[in-house]
């Protein structure tokens, strides 16, 4: 395999693209045009290499592949180590893909301080890249905190009316988890005495340990996810931030909860996952049922598309923790069909935003007799977010709700109201801005798509046909990774039980 | 004839006190009929000041390496000594640089102030390099008379005037209750070296010490709490910090901190090591407070001084929770801790320092609003100390709490740890706050234009050293450990 570092050049060149972006000077138009240029080919380069971060993967082993190891601390035992499993791969993309995007969705809407706005993209890419590929759980931690930097910036700077209440929260909320988090691992670190996250997967912390440790690491997750009561501050972040930090927000951040599920509650806490699964099941049926009656009663485009990612995230937590194959595999197929849906359903109210200047659903209506193309696009990711079969968002939602029914008939039910629900508020949306009579006046001049938005929006409408029609090829990546966390999970429990039945 | 004690290890400190006192005869004997010939004196005296502290540097790092004691056990030559004094002289010469524009728009631009800072660090050196509660005192109340007096160098502002005053009035109390504590010391144990106190109580596990040792003990404790300005004996920060003119504060908040800390750690672990148990709960009591004050005081302030004052009696809370493992990794956690608080601190006051609007000095944080957009460059360094103090990853401030944290979890400390977290949250938004203030709020007044560069040069070295730490973090980490590692050699 190739032997450059490939995850390391992921990582720093969207900070070299930054540092470029810092020391361009001169006037004013001529420094925005370039921050834009160097923005995007910067994270095009990124892509590029990515796919080929992809093609070089091998599917046959569950091992980390790409791994880098430096020593950083070595008087602390802790390395910059890299490496990607079957797990992680397909975020690095899903990260990787929406970035360009994002620039490109901004490419107009951000006229004030591009410069800064372009720096914290890339600056946000890096942060996110390495919190997906870190293998060492400080490296990990100091990934995972320092996305909040770049975000609150994002939506505090260049975000809505009440922006600062919502950076705040957003803020405040997370850094609240995580530094629990950090607790936790510093515990697990001395507990263990290594900082390698393979290593640690296969470390058995005692069970009464691991009670607090899933705690702590589940009060960071949680909220990343977010999951019901704490899922407050996404509303308020998801309508402050201007779209691209909308885009990234879904499509990227609120995977970090999932992945961390994935990557350390259940492996590394295979009892106390266990015992709290209930707890689990139980907020992500209400966050499922009572998020997506929340949605259906909003008046404001942004918040309603934020109440159903937190809805569709329900689904996520629920499939995860089921802990069959389909569930996990549901789970992670629909967090990368989430990302790419929730990402182009915030663009596709950006668009709008960006002519009218409103989200309120009531200034729409009828949008279909002068944008046609518009309504044409925005109905495909509607119809992908509700779960139509050829879309990837079925793919997914069938998965995890084998995996419930595996589980558990009820949860299944309960699970399965949530995509009748979404079907219900999300056609009701559509129907509000795009059908009926074209008889608001500040509507009548509206333009549709322009070449630039219909580029933004090609790429993502072909990979959700993609994952709707062809899915192997995405899921083919997971297969040996997930089989191998689930043994690990079900033999650790195993063993315990069979533990306790020797006594 | 006495026999002349060895003089080499206290090489740095005899050049800089017999250094200060040339330079203070040189200004005396300067001819000053104006004002312009005034402050070509400073100017003078202060260059002059910045080479002798950068040559008690060289000084220091030249009888580094080995531990050496001096002068019949009083004064001691450590790693660690070592390590705390190349922070200290760092803080004093960077407060020369940042100081000399700012005295001479003020109309203050005096040699004397040179002069003080010199003698001030030298108490300071002393301090760290006791071995014995006398010349720990010694060392305590040379530093401490020449920071009263700075305290209140703009002699014309009441302000100034009232912070000297009253840091005088209270910081004679703290010295009382340090002597009194180190008497009664003395009084049940006959002795004020360390080494042989620390023999002493090393076997009490046999004989316990005597409750009038304790008291003594907990009266040094006291005094020692309210020189680093920890929590209950934090009153006097904020006004002296408000009122004393802004390079002052920023030397307050470094180098008598630097200094005070290093001594508290050296006192505890070294000659009262063994009676941990008995001063532990102390130390976590005050802690915590001092954590809980810095983060919940602060939320509520105007002036960005004062709220500064409030973050350094958190940050103080911080570093003490190290103490509280009174172990190496703590101490090491210490060291680091205050090695990046100095660069922070040094550095988010030279942006305050260029907080001046129609050519006044301003302070409130509202005035900072829209900076961003005036002055990029100092808006964007001055969040960045802000999120370093919060502890925000990848900054050099995230690494000083985690090298804390690690100490204290490891000592399984976990409720210590919780709060120290949770506190963190809470500071967290006042740092925000600032930065809110500069990138989110709509301009205000603009203010003024162009920096100076020297200011500008500190902002920008410092701003570097805290992002870039995480690249190479041996670089201090090594040395702490050495440092820390040798404290504990008996």
């Amino acid at each position: 395999m190739s032997n450059y570092p490939i995850l390391s050049l992921l990582i720093f060149i969207p900070l070299i693209g930054a540092l470029f972006i810092f020391v361009i000077r001169g006037e004013d138009e001529i420094v925005k045009r370039n921050a834009r240029q160097v923005a995007l080919w910067t994270s095009c380069v990124v892509f590029a290499l990515s796919l080929l971060l992809w093609k070089n993967f091998d599917i046959t082993t569950a091992d980390f592949q790409f791994v880098e190891h430096q020593d950083w601390m070595p008087k602390f035992n802790i390395a910059y180590h890299l490496g990607v499993d079957g797990i992680s791969v397909l975020f690095v993309l899903l990260t990787t893909l929406l970035i360009p995007i994002c620039i490109l969705a901004s490419w107009e809407a951000i006229q004030e301080r591009v410069k800064e706005y372009m720096i914290a993209f890339l600056v946000l890419e890096t942060m996110m890249i390495g919190m997906f590929v870190a293998l060492d759980i400080i490296v990990f931690y100091i990934f995972f905190e320092a996305v909040l930097l770049p975000m609150f910036l994002i939506i505090g700077v260049w975000g809505g009316k009440r922006r600062v209440y919502a950076a705040f929260k957003l803020f405040l909320y997370t850094l609240l988890g995580s530094v629990l988090m950090l607790v936790a691992i510093l515990a697990m670190y001395f507990e263990a005495g290594t900082a390698n996250i393979p290593v640690l997967l296969t470390h058995d912390f005692p069970a009464s340990m691991q009670t607090w440790l899933w705690l702590a690491f589940f009060a960071s997750f949680a909220v990343k996810v977010p999951m019901w009561p704490v899922h407050t501050w996404l509303p308020d972040a998801h309508v402050e931030a201007p779209t691209a930090g909308s885009v990234i927000l879904a499509g990227v951040l609120l995977k970090f909860g999932g992945y961390g599920f994935l990557r350390f509650s259940l492996p590394m806490f295979p009892l106390a996952t266990a015992d709290f699964t209930i707890l689990i099941y139980t907020l992500s049926v209400v966050a499922v049922i009572y998020t997506s009656l929340v949605a259906l009663a909003q008046e404001d485009m942004k918040k309603l598309i934020a109440y159903s990612s937190v809805a569709h995230m329900g689904f996520v937590t629920i499939g995860t923790f089921t802990l069959t194959v389909q569930g996990i595999e549901g789970a992670i197929y629909q967090m990368l069909s989430h990302g790419i849906v929730s990402a182009a359903l915030f663009l596709i109210v950006g668009v709008v935003y960006d002519r009218i200047h409103s989200r309120e659903i009531t200034q729409y209506g009828g949008l279909v007799h002068k944008m046609p193309a518009y309504s044409l696009i925005f109905m495909v990711f509607m119809l992908a977010s509700v779960g139509l079969p050829g879309t990837g968002g079925f793919v997914g939602e069938l998965l995890i709700l084998v995996g419930a029914f595996k589980v558990n008939s009820i949860l299944a039910a309960l699970a399965a109201t949530g995509v009748i629900l979404s079907a219900v508020y999300m056609l009701y949306l559509y129907r509000r801005i795009i059908f009926g009579k074209l008889t608001k006046d500040h509507l009548l001049k509206i333009k549709d798509l322009n070449t630039r938005e219909k580029m933004v929006f090609a790429p993502l409408i072909i990979l959700i046909f993609w994952m709707g029609i062809y899915p192997s090829s995405f899921l083919e990546i997971l297969h040996v990774s997930v089989n191998n966390l689930i043994d690990r999970v079900e033999s650790a429990q195993a063993a315990s039980a069979a533990l306790i039945a020797g006594r | 004839m006495t026999e002349v004690p060895n003089m080499v290890p206290a090489l740095p400190e005899i050049f800089v006190a017999g250094v200060g006192m040339a330079l203070l005869m040189l200004g005396v004997f300067q001819k000053v009929s104006d004002s312009a010939q005034e402050i070509r004196t400073s100017r003078l005296i202060s260059r002059l000041g910045m080479v002798t502290l950068v040559l008690a540097m060289v000084l220091v790092a030249a009888v580094a390496g080995s531990t050496m004691v001096t002068f019949g056990g009083m004064f001691i030559s450590d790693p660690f000594a070592v390590f705390f004094k190349v922070l200290i002289l760092m803080a004093s010469t960077l407060t020369l640089v940042i100081s000399q524009d700012y005295m001479e728009r003020q109309n203050i631009s005096r040699f004397e102030y040179v002069i003080l800072i010199i003698f001030a660090t030298l108490g300071m050196m002393l301090m760290v390099s006791a071995n014995n509660l006398l010349s720990l005192y010694l060392g305590l109340e040379m530093q401490s008379l020449s920071l009263y007096v700075i305290a209140s160098f703009n002699r014309d502002d009441e302000r100034s005037t009232e912070a000297g005053l009253k840091y005088f009035v209270l910081g004679a109390v703290a010295s009382g209750m340090l002597l009194y504590g180190i008497s009664l010391v003395y009084g049940f144990s006959g002795t004020t070296d360390f080494k042989t106190l620390g023999a002493l109580f090393a076997d009490s596990q046999v004989s316990p010490p005597s409750i009038g040792l304790i008291i003594g003990i907990i009266f040094v404790l006291s005094g020692l709490s309210f020189k680093v300005s920890a929590v209950p004996f934090h009153m006097w920060t904020p006004d002296v910090y408000e009122g004393a003119p802004t390079p002052v504060t920023a030397f307050f908040s470094v180098g008598p901190k630097i200094a005070a800390i290093a001594l508290f750690a050296r006192v505890m672990v070294g000659p009262f090591g063994d009676l941990v148990e008995h001063w532990q709960q102390i130390i976590i009591l005050i802690s915590i407070a001092s954590m809980l004050v810095g983060a919940f005081a602060a939320i509520n302030q105007t002036n960005i001084k004062r709220m500064m004052a409030y973050s350094s009696i958190g940050h103080v809370g911080y570093a003490l929770t190290g103490l509280v493992v009174a172990n190496e990794a703590g101490v090491r956690g210490i060291m680091i801790y205050m090695a990046i608080y100095l660069f922070m601190n040094i550095g988010a006051f030279a942006c305050i320092l260029t907080m001046r609007r129609g050519d006044r000095m301003v302070e409130n944080i509202s005035d900072l609003s829209g900076m961003s957009k005036s002055h990029p460059m100092v808006a964007a360094a001055l969040a960045i100390f802000m999120f370093s103090m919060a502890g925000l990853p990848p900054l050099a401030g995230f690494f000083s709490k985690l090298y804390i944290f690690l100490a204290v979890i490891e000592s399984k400390f976990y409720g210590l740890a919780l709060i120290a977290v949770l506190s963190s949250v809470i500071s967290a938004f006042y740092y925000l706050r600032i930065v809110k203030v500069v990138y989110f709020d709509e301009q205000g007044d603009p203010l003024d234009k162009p920096i100076n560069s020297i200011l500008g040069f500190v902002i920008a070295g410092c701003a570097v050293i805290i992002v870039l730490f995480f690249a190479l973090p041996n670089v201090i980490v090594d040395s702490a450990s050495i440092a820390a590692f040798t404290l504990f050699e008996r």
